[in-house]
């Protein structure tokens, strides 16, 4: 092993994969029956985090940053002045195993810029990966991004080997597409998702029959949309992050604030914040819809394009439809709990239990570890103390928003500060 | 009524259930369970010492096991928390568990219960800290070592995950604050002490115990760490609430930082 070589193509490749948000390495269940190398977690492992807090948990590389293409959103774009490298497949089988070995890693996420063609490019990823899982014996996790405009064959053996596969949308609009990636098109991004898609449906049914069937893709797929960017409202990326959902049966789909790389007219400049705020309450929006049953149209729709600012999605939410309040905690079922600010699944889950055996009062609640400055005013519970003021909801979120503190707070706060 | 006694066992789990048994089964009215080196008599309580019996233990082990598989991993990771008081409550959860038909351990009203299953939750925490902390460096033995200092004592539980997850390399994790450690070779996993002259955290010092390739990849991965974040998305206070700095002596990527 060439030492120093490896170190500035690691330097340039790992910096160049950064921008990709995903790092899940939960979902697998692929296990070490042969005394192999690895064993996937079900629920993943986050090794280390960065220094701005992201789970580090996969090798996050690219294969190469050479790129055909000049999508004005990327850093690896064809026009970008940077240094440019790309590892050996053998290289990347090396680190893998030896950062695997050393519990540093859950497995490898791989990337690549686009090289001569798609199915090129696509074709040495999984070369990659078939290395890792026949020479290697590696159980571990492999992540494989998917090649907007990759053939159908190739899609196919790419799920052999990987757990995920992912395309990145990057663009939620087909308009903001046009404008920013005018070389690519909507259908390059869908034909993958589709092929693997089937596929996943196929190999399950089969399983179903056959034991012994192979995995196919267990983690399933993913996707990424940039946020602010093009100028879309919240409603133009949720809509599209449901069409995913639905459509392709996506596990996630992540967004990431836009990082100015670059300048362009296109887009916001260099220097500009990042939108973490807007990320923040975007990935609220996506539980909300995954796991607490809420539909899109509750929460986004043409009266509200866009989320508040200043109080979650759900509270927002409570305070348009105060003629559900209060919900009473020992009686109401389960889905209208998970509707009430300040409860979670976790706290939902408790309190059905624990309410068999005892009515919840107050305490109770807040030991279970209800989050009640938010959840008083839309609850009653065991306990003759309980909102009976006839509040509107301007009211309730300004005593929310007065007795509780926030980290974004100082950035949507209009109160000018006295010293700074 | 009857005088109140003290049990004192050995400080192992099944020490621990034994004391559970001979209390169910004496109908000793219990006043405090003890480790064995740290014993405080009462005023007003005798003191009975219980000796180690696999057995009884088990006959615990299973009792409360019929009652609920959840309840049965509670007791067992509250127990490696090593709280303080904690062999108590444990004796009047498994009480309470044993009055109840079944469901009692879903009571999230009963402060016992709730205090156990909290507590519970959070050794499973440094559990998976653990799975995610340890990290191995290669010896010219060709042994992956690492050594740790957990919150609570997880080696037990994290035996299973090691030796699924690296099946071909021989591996040793060491406790310590705990003094022993596991030891996998290629067959099976087995418990060890040392005699360590000293422990192996982040020094930029290189210990000729370890192969020099082993220096290069920790270069690699030091490099590799810094080159993940995005600098207009710096959040301190958030890396540290994830990678507390207790934790950062061993992580190899945190070399500088220490």
């Amino acid at each position: 092993m060439n030492f120093e070589r490896i170190r500035e193509k690691l330097n340039i490749l790992a910096d160049a994969a950064k921008y990709d948000v995903s790092c899940a390495s939960s979902g697998s269940d692929r296990t070490n029956k042969t005394k192999g190398l690895g064993n996937a977690s079900k629920m993943g492992i986050c090794h280390s985090y960065t220094a701005d807090g992201r789970c580090v948990s996969l090798l996050k590389i690219l294969l190469t940053n050479h790129c055909i293409f000049d999508c004005a959103y990327c850093v690896t774009r064809k026009s970008n002045d940077v240094p440019r490298a790309a590892f050996k497949v053998q290289e990347v089988v090396d680190l893998t195993i030896n950062f695997y070995r050393r519990n540093y890693i859950e497995g490898l996420f791989l990337s690549s810029g686009i090289f001569k063609s798609p199915d090129h490019t696509m074709e040495r990823l999984v070369a990659v990966a078939k290395k890792l899982r026949e020479e290697e014996n590696f159980n571990g996790y492999i992540h494989l991004k998917s090649i907007p405009g990759a053939s159908d064959e190739l899609m196919y053996e790419a799920g052999l080997y990987a757990d995920r596969l992912s395309v990145n949308i990057e663009v939620p609009t087909i308009s903001g597409l046009k404008l920013l990636a005018p070389d690519k098109k909507h259908e390059d991004f869908t034909k993958p998702m589709e092929k693997v898609k089937n596929e996943i449906v196929r190999y399950k049914s089969e399983r179903k029959i056959i034991k012994t069937t192979p995995k196919y893709a267990p983690a399933g797929q993913s996707t990424q949309m940039i946020v602010g960017a093009s100028g879309e409202s919240d409603k133009d990326i949720m809509y599209s992050a449901t069409y995913y959902y639905k459509t392709f049966n996506m596990k996630r789909v992540y967004y990431s604030g836009y990082v100015p790389v670059t300048h362009d007219s296109r887009l916001p400049a260099i220097g500009s914040q990042v939108p973490m705020l807007r990320e923040n309450r975007l990935y609220q929006t996506d539980w909300l819809l995954r796991f607490y049953g809420f539909s899109i149209g509750e929460i986004l729709n043409n009266q509200h394009p866009n989320l508040d600012m200043d109080v979650d999605p759900k509270l927002s939410w409570a305070l348009r439809n105060l003629h559900h309040f209060p919900v009473n905690i020992n009686t109401a079922d389960k889905q209208l709990l998970a509707r009430i600010p300040g409860i979670g699944m976790r706290s939902v889950d408790k309190i059905v239990k624990a309410r068999k055996f005892r009515k919840l009062n107050w305490d109770h609640l807040k030991k279970i570890g209800v989050a009640l400055n938010r959840a008083q005013y839309f609850m009653v519970c065991d306990s003759r103390h309980w909102e009976r003021r006839d509040l509107d909801a301007d009211k309730i979120k300004g005593m929310i928003l007065q007795n509780s503190s926030g980290k974004f707070r100082n950035q949507y706060s209009t109160q000018l500060s006295l010293f700074n | 009524m009857n005088a109140s006694t003290t049990l004192v066992y050995d400080g192992s789990f099944n020490g621990f259930l034994t004391a559970v048994f001979v209390a169910f089964d004496e109908k000793i009215n219990v006043a405090d369970i003890q480790k064995n080196d740290q014993t405080q008599s009462g005023l007003f309580s005798d003191t009975e010492t219980v000796f180690t019996h696999v057995e009884k233990a088990k006959r615990v082990w299973n009792g409360v096991r019929n009652k609920s598989h959840n309840a049965i991993s509670n007791v067992y990771f509250a127990f490696l928390s090593e709280a303080e008081g904690v062999e108590m409550m444990l004796y009047s959860y498994i009480q309470k568990l044993m009055r109840t038909k079944n469901g009692k351990y879903l009571d999230y009203s009963d402060s016992t219960v709730l205090y156990i299953a909290q507590l519970a939750r959070k050794v499973g925490r440094e559990k998976h800290r653990m799975e995610a902390f340890v990290r191995f460096q290669l010896t010219k033995d060709e042994i992956y070592f690492a050594n740790i200092e957990p919150d609570f004592d997880v080696l037990p539980l994290i035996s299973k995950h090691f030796r699924d997850r690296y099946a071909d390399q021989k591996w040793l994790i060491y406790d310590v604050k705990r003094k022993y450690g596991i030891y996998y070779d290629l067959d099976h996993v087995e418990m060890v002490s040392l005699n360590l002259k000293d422990i192996h955290y982040n020094k930029t010092v290189k210990n000729d115990a370890f192969t020099n390739e082993e220096y290069e990849y920790q270069t690699l991965w030091n490099d590799y760490f810094k080159s993940t974040y995005i600098a207009s998305r710096i959040n301190p206070k958030l890396h540290t609430q994830h990678v507390p700095k207790r934790y950062w002596k061993y992580l190899s990527e945190k070399k500088e930082a220490v």
